[in-house]
């Protein structure tokens, strides 16, 4: 865990490759190689872009308008975004505990939002590098590829994240700005003829959610020696956990483990999480990089996500999905398994505890009831924190006397992973770009090695016309010596 | 009943000239209800295309993407697309093309004809207002759009 080929001593003298943007992330991000002039890696830095703008973008407004307006963060996961926000203004009204009804179908919304969120990443963007390898056709190895080389896959990928959508639209009110959650609870419940139809399909979602499982596992086991190394790094990791250390997407207590699964905090309610966690600025990077304070900025950085959470909980509250993760957990031979593409591994067995919650959820009564908000004495700063598909999210807020926000602080999934995003892509970049011609496989490695986190890189924007993916090789005086490009 | 034409509107409200797709289908919507059309047209909107698109494309007989445009020409584009691996490379994202992509290796049969509208976007900065020339552009393309669904053929659509 150290800042190692992060910064070089003499990069005046290095040349540097760009890759810019990262392909098949949302946004743009760009990596930058510093080689000498013997090819060697001297340095390698992921930068993305942050929302810092839109902390600045929510002061002044209302807090009742805070949860629909930051669905606009991110096209891929609005969801979490809007429930995390939720949760931390519910502290501002004073409702401290939600109604049954409230709370089931807030996370009925959210493991809606994980199932199709880990379904559009595995099946469509990374399935294309597992299933046809990473130095494989460029022309083939994207989700139309799928589709023509093993349909039946392609179209149960399409059909889960369709099913999750269902899922959050009849919760949230609508398929895309749904006002499902508001502060003190939701405004909505779901009507039996909703709760029948998504019945309907559950069935089959378990059980292709199961045969997801099935087939990374295969995958992942057929190579160890490509998925258990590639990219490797140890580092600390965190989650919230649930009652008694169940694995929890919607709630609980913040969890950290060091890397060989020591606890270094337990239990800590995230209200308080500015006495844990800081956020280091560096020049270099728009986007902070947290880090664990009783450790320290050089070795307290950690990752979050599926391959943290799996491995941050005791035990996992559905039946298959509790058998997988043992599974997983004896593969790894009992010690934390710190491999990148083991990512893939876990966020299918939370995809599968997603079908499950829904599935138990949908046969609960409460969904269908009207006692929807509670509310109590107002508070002037509440912290929401929630787990996304791609990590941890916290929303923190702070409120004046009129209600308008005075102050907004929101460390996303992509921020809590930053450093071990560098880590990942230094390690690929050393082993597969050391002295090599750079290529269209050779850079896709290290886009294999950044998918796996699966970065939001915040944009949400989608115009026609832009450029996806430019490869540059500048030399020290800022030649382009070499440039690629795919359009 | 499934309407016979589907128009996706895509982009951010919040984002400039993004909101170029969800102005389009507010202002459309509002003319199709004035116009006793809502029954000829379903209307999508999202803040990017994906691959569960293609199930929208089930059953109709036109389809319509509607987006914002970075460096295309101005006011706007209208004009046939087909199928394409070629167009597509994100996946996040995907390219009309692709969706039309997805649903030819999904259902085994070709997509509906299929146009893109895509309209000059200047700024996509977040919080930024739409810029006059995008709102302009806006209304050219509603001009095209009555005309379009007014009649709705192919024929008429590829004149």
């Amino acid at each position: 865990m150290t800042y190692q080929l992060e910064t070089a001593q003499h990069p005046e003298k290095l040349r540097r490759v760009a890759i810019d943007p990262v392909s098949r992330v949302e946004g743009h991000g760009k990596v930058t190689i510093l080689l000498d002039d013997q090819n060697k890696v001297h340095q390698v830095r992921l930068h993305i872009v942050e929302f810092r703008g839109f902390e600045k973008f929510i002061q002044g407004r209302p807090y009742w308008e805070v949860p629909v307006m930051v669905q606009r963060l991110c096209g891929i996961c609005p969801v979490s975004h809007h429930l995390a926000a939720s949760k931390a203004l519910d502290v501002i009204v004073g409702a401290k505990r939600l109604t049954p009804t409230a709370e089931k179908l807030r996370r009925l919304m959210h493991y809606g939002q994980m199932l199709q969120s880990h379904a559009l990443h595995f099946f469509h963007l990374c399935s294309p590098d597992l299933l046809f390898g990473f130095d494989s056709d460029i022309t083939k190895r994207n989700i139309v590829g799928v589709a023509a080389a093993h349909p039946e896959i392609a179209k149960r990928g399409v059909l889960l994240r369709k099913f999750g959508q269902e899922v959050i639209r009849v919760t949230a009110g609508k398929r895309v700005h749904g006002t499902g959650a508001v502060p003190g609870g939701v405004n909505k419940s779901l009507t039996i003829a909703e709760r029948d139809e998504l019945l309907k399909d559950i069935y089959h979602i378990v059980q292709w959610s199961r045969d997801a499982v099935h087939l990374i596992q295969k995958v992942h086991i057929q190579d160890p020696g490509l998925y258990n190394s590639f990219g490797i790094f140890r580092s600390n990791f965190m989650s919230i956990v649930g009652h008694n250390g169940d694995l929890d997407f919607y709630h609980g207590t913040l969890r950290a483990r060091d890397d060989n699964g020591k606890l270094i905090f337990d239990g800590v309610d995230y209200q308080q999480y500015d006495k844990y966690i800081e956020e280091e600025v560096r020049p270099w990077s728009y986007m902070k990089f947290p880090f664990f304070k009783s450790i320290g900025k050089e070795h307290g950085w950690y990752k979050v996500g599926p391959l943290a959470r799996v491995q941050n909980c005791d035990q996992i509250s559905t039946p298959f999905a509790e058998h997988e993760r043992k599974e997983f957990v004896d593969y790894a031979g009992g010690t934390p398994m710190h491999a990148p593409l083991a990512y893939h591994w876990t966020r299918m067995i939370e995809m599968l505890h997603a079908a499950e919650v829904i599935k138990d959820l949908l046969h609960d009564d409460d969904l269908l009831s009207d006692d929807r908000m509670v509310e109590g004495e107002r508070q002037m700063e509440g912290v929401g924190v929630i787990e996304a598909p791609r990590g941890t999210l916290f929303h923190h807020y702070r409120v004046d006397e009129n209600d308008l926000i005075t102050m907004a602080n929101l460390i996303v999934s992509t921020t809590n992973n930053n450093q071990a995003m560098n880590e990942a892509v230094r390690h690929v970049a050393r082993r597969y770009l050391n002295g090599r011609e750079v290529t269209e496989g050779l850079l896709n490695h290290i886009e294999v090695a950044i998918r796996a986190f699966d970065p939001c890189l915040s944009c949400a924007t989608h115009a026609l016309g832009k450029m996806p993916l430019a490869v540059e090789l500048v030399d020290p005086e800022g030649n382009i010596v070499h440039s690629l490009s795919r359009s | 009943m499934t309407a016979p034409l589907v128009a996706f509107a895509v982009g951010n409200p919040s984002r400039g000239d993004d909101a170029i797709g969800p102005v389009i289908c507010g202002r459309l919507a509002k003319w199709l209800e004035n116009q006793n059309l809502t029954d000829r047209v379903e209307l999508i909107e999202d803040f990017q295309l994906n691959v569960e698109h293609a199930l929208d494309l089930q059953g109709r007989e036109l389809a319509l993407f509607i987006d914002a445009g970075e460096n295309t020409p101005a006011p706007f584009i209208f004009e046939q697309i087909f199928p394409s691996t070629a167009a597509s490379y994100t996946t996040h994202a995907l390219p009309p093309q692709a969706v039309l992509q997805v649903y030819r290796q999904m259902e085994g049969t070709e997509p509906p004809p299929s146009f893109v509208l895509c309209v000059r976007g200047e700024g996509f900065e977040l919080g930024a207002e739409m810029t006059p020339a995008a709102l302009g552009g806006v209304d050219a393309a509603m001009t095209l759009l009555e005309r379009l669904v007014t009649k709705p053929t192919l024929a008429d659509w590829r004149a």
